[in-house]
């Protein structure tokens, strides 16, 4: 067995392309969430939002031939079941975790509904980037210039995100709002309505993140096909303490774990590969349960009224 | 049938049962509750247990009424979902898979008079839990010989779920087929740690692909991995159902679960007031395995020779594991001509020899 652990039939190259892939989705679904809880919301629905923007998704690409138009209808998709967490948590003041987990359920039913009889169809390819020599650079080509579009778009929204949240006025209220919704409120800003906004953006990306599985990743539409990749994204925006930059590593570092363990098994690697699947889910309880924790939760610096509901006083 | 469907039926089965008592009327149907560990609509596993508890719907016309609860994790939500269903007067519960062996027999011992059917597994603690199970190494023994014939760089990756005595089972028929057609095959195996994870499973076929191999087989429910077989131009085997429309160039053929029968035979027999607890373990023969159809590609003299095993396992001319067989590390376990015990299939825990690679433990 010692004979079949050959480093050599590893190839760097095409791991460090195969983890860009891997962790495009959980890294679209992270940095929607992310801003969502930036804005002091906690969303726990990203895996409902994630399935429901792979089937609409899906269903759009194949009915119109063209995957963009179903990428949009995905972002249309999930920023839709957002915005029923909006209603519920921002107008109608329902608890959010509660509300959350039920619309897991609910996009988890309901994708299942939309999706009948997509089953087996095969959906229209989305082309990779040409980026004509570039490509053809030795190492970095393959690693960075031969990708599909999402992978870019995802690396653009999280710089977007970034100088957004950092220097823009308008993420300066957002992470006010979040912070201290009661003062943002005093100071004139209008909670609610950048809190919608925020939630519907993540909606928009956790639906993204659904169609890059369906579309690109594996591309097929299947029942649940998420399976738990919204509850990792979910742990992946604590990991990264909310920063987008540190939601990218994030993403990546999980990306690699996935795409190594399964290279490093393929080549006949005997490695603690039961212990390396469970590490993400582990994490993501660990997580889970420092969230619901009052006191680690300012410790890990998270938005000071991150999952408080908002009642206009005054 | 769906879950509001089904808490629905326990509502009202509730509010029946305290208003008219537990006497049931001769022409109430009989009830059948069926907990699935994955969606319905995977396209493998969980699919096919439900077509046929469909066909069995169908078969009783009206006699029976069936209800089920999909992607039931096993332990303590398998339990609830299970005490629900017999607490909601169901009669029959077929619980359909190898993680539910420990939430079957608790619940079981619970509700003396409801029937238990466990897929797959092993644990018969109560007198009313039958174990049944198909003889799925059959099948991959014919697709081991297929893949051992057609592989052209000698390399078949093997996407396995978890290292249970079923997986293990599995590879080792295969490998020995695919090794008896092509002494220099060789098995590569990823251990994914889940029966349904489509993105998982696609990315764990790329891995295998990139290592060489040109034949994908799977342990897995999805067809996450045939489909980058198909994307890859690589070929690739279904499992539990025809998954050759995700597929159609590379999907040579399929192992497919019939379960359908068995389930209409032990329905009638609760029918009948005649049910009791059994270990049935059933294969080609007894048709509680069958196999899709050969895809054209497989070259005349290689179908012939599958159709030829297929026939003679039917026949009970044939076992998978007939020695002379040798445990990886050089040990003989079955003698020549010898036939594996059942009972060592079922707690299998060794690679035999020749293959590469250890079993996570």
């Amino acid at each position: 067995m010692i004979a079949s652990m050959d480093l050599s039939s590893i190839n760097p190259v095409v791991l460090a392309a195969a983890l860009m892939v891997a962790a495009t989705p959980i890294l679209l679904a992270a940095i929607g969430e992310l801003v969502v809880e930036k804005a002091g919301v906690l969303n726990l629905g990203v895996e409902g939002m994630m399935i429901t923007g792979a089937v609409t998704g899906f269903a759009f690409a194949v009915a119109t031939g063209n995957p963009y138009l179903g990428m949009l209808a995905a972002v249309a998709g999930g920023a839709g079941l957002a915005l029923i967490f909006a209603l519920l948590t921002q107008y109608l003041m329902a608890n959010q975790v509660a509300t959350g987990l039920a619309l897991t359920l609910f996009g988890l039913g309901f994708s299942a509904l939309l999706g009948q009889g997509y089953s087996g169809v095969s959906p229209p390819r989305t082309p990779r980037m040409d980026f004509g020599p570039l490509a053809d650079i030795p190492v970095l080509g393959p690693i960075l210039f031969r990708h599909d579009p999402l992978v870019y778009v995802s690396l653009i929204i999280v710089a977007a995100v970034w100088w957004f949240l950092r220097y823009s006025r308008a993420g300066r209220i957002l992470r006010a709002v979040g912070e201290n919704h009661d003062a943002a409120h005093a100071l004139g800003y209008r909670v609610r309505l950048v809190r919608v906004a925020a939630i519907a953006f993540g909606g928009a990306c956790a639906g993204l993140g659904g169609a890059y599985l369906s579309l690109i990743r594996v591309p097929q539409w299947t029942e649940g096909m998420t399976a738990g990749a919204g509850w990792i994204a979910l742990a992946l925006v604590v990991f990264a303490a909310w920063r987008p930059w540190r939601a990218l590593l994030g993403a990546y570092l999980f990306g690699g774990i996935v795409t190594l363990q399964l290279t490093l098994q393929a080549a006949g690697w005997r490695i603690p590969v039961e212990y390396l699947a469970m590490a993400p889910y582990l994490v993501t309880i660990v997580v889970l349960v420092i969230m619901s924790s009052g006191r680690a939760r300012r410790t890990l610096s998270a938005p000071g009224s991150l999952g408080r509901p908002f009642h206009a006083a005054g | 049938m769906n879950r509001r469907q089904l808490l629905a039926g326990t509502a009202l089965a509730l509010g029946l049962s305290t208003g008219l008592g537990t006497v049931a009327l001769a022409d109430d149907p009989l009830r059948v509750g069926f907990v699935y560990i994955g969606p319905v609509g995977d396209q493998g596993w969980t699919f096919i247990h439900d077509q046929a508890r469909q066909t069995a719907e169908a078969h009783f016309e009206g006699r029976i009424e069936t209800s089920f609860v999909e992607s039931v994790p096993y332990g303590a939500d398998a339990e609830r979902v299970m005490t629900q269903m017999a607490l909601s007067g169901i009669d029959m519960i077929f619980a359909t898979t190898f993680g539910y062996g420990p939430d079957v027999n608790a619940v079981a011992a619970r509700f003396p008079d409801v029937a238990f059917e466990h897929a797959t597994g092993f644990m018969q603690e109560e007198p009313n839990v039958s174990l049944y199970n198909a003889r799925f190494y059959e099948g991959r023994a014919v697709i081991g010989h297929i893949a051992g014939r057609m592989t052209e760089t000698n390399t078949v990756g093997y996407i396995a779920s978890f290292p249970i005595p079923e997986v293990v089972m599995g590879i080792n028929s295969a490998f020995l087929h695919a090794r008896a057609a092509n002494p220099d095959v060789q098995f590569r195996v990823v251990w994914v740690y889940s029966w349904f994870d489509p993105a998982q499973e696609a990315a764990a076929a790329e891995a295998l692909i990139e290592q060489g191999a040109d034949v994908i087989m799977q342990h897995t429910d999805s067809t996450g991995a045939i489909r980058i077989a198909q994307e890859r131009g690589v070929l690739a085997f279904g499992q539990a159902a025809d998954m050759s429309a995700a597929a159609p160039d590379v999907h040579l053929t399929a192992i497919i679960n019939q379960w359908a029968p068995y389930y209409i035979e032990r329905i009638q027999a609760r029918l009948d007031g005649e049910w009791e607890a059994r270990d049935t373990w059933y294969g080609i023969g007894e048709g509680m395995v069958g196999m899709a159809p050969l895809h054209a590609r497989i070259p005349d003299d290689v179908r012939a020779e599958a159709e030829g095993m297929i026939a003679e396992i039917a026949a009970g001319d044939y076992h998978p594991f007939t020695g002379p067989i040798n445990r990886q590390d050089g040990t003989p376990w079955l003698a020549e001509g010898e036939v594996a015990p059942d009972g060592d299939l079922l707690g299998m825990g060794f690679y035999v020899e020749g293959m590469t690679g250890e079993i996570p433990d």
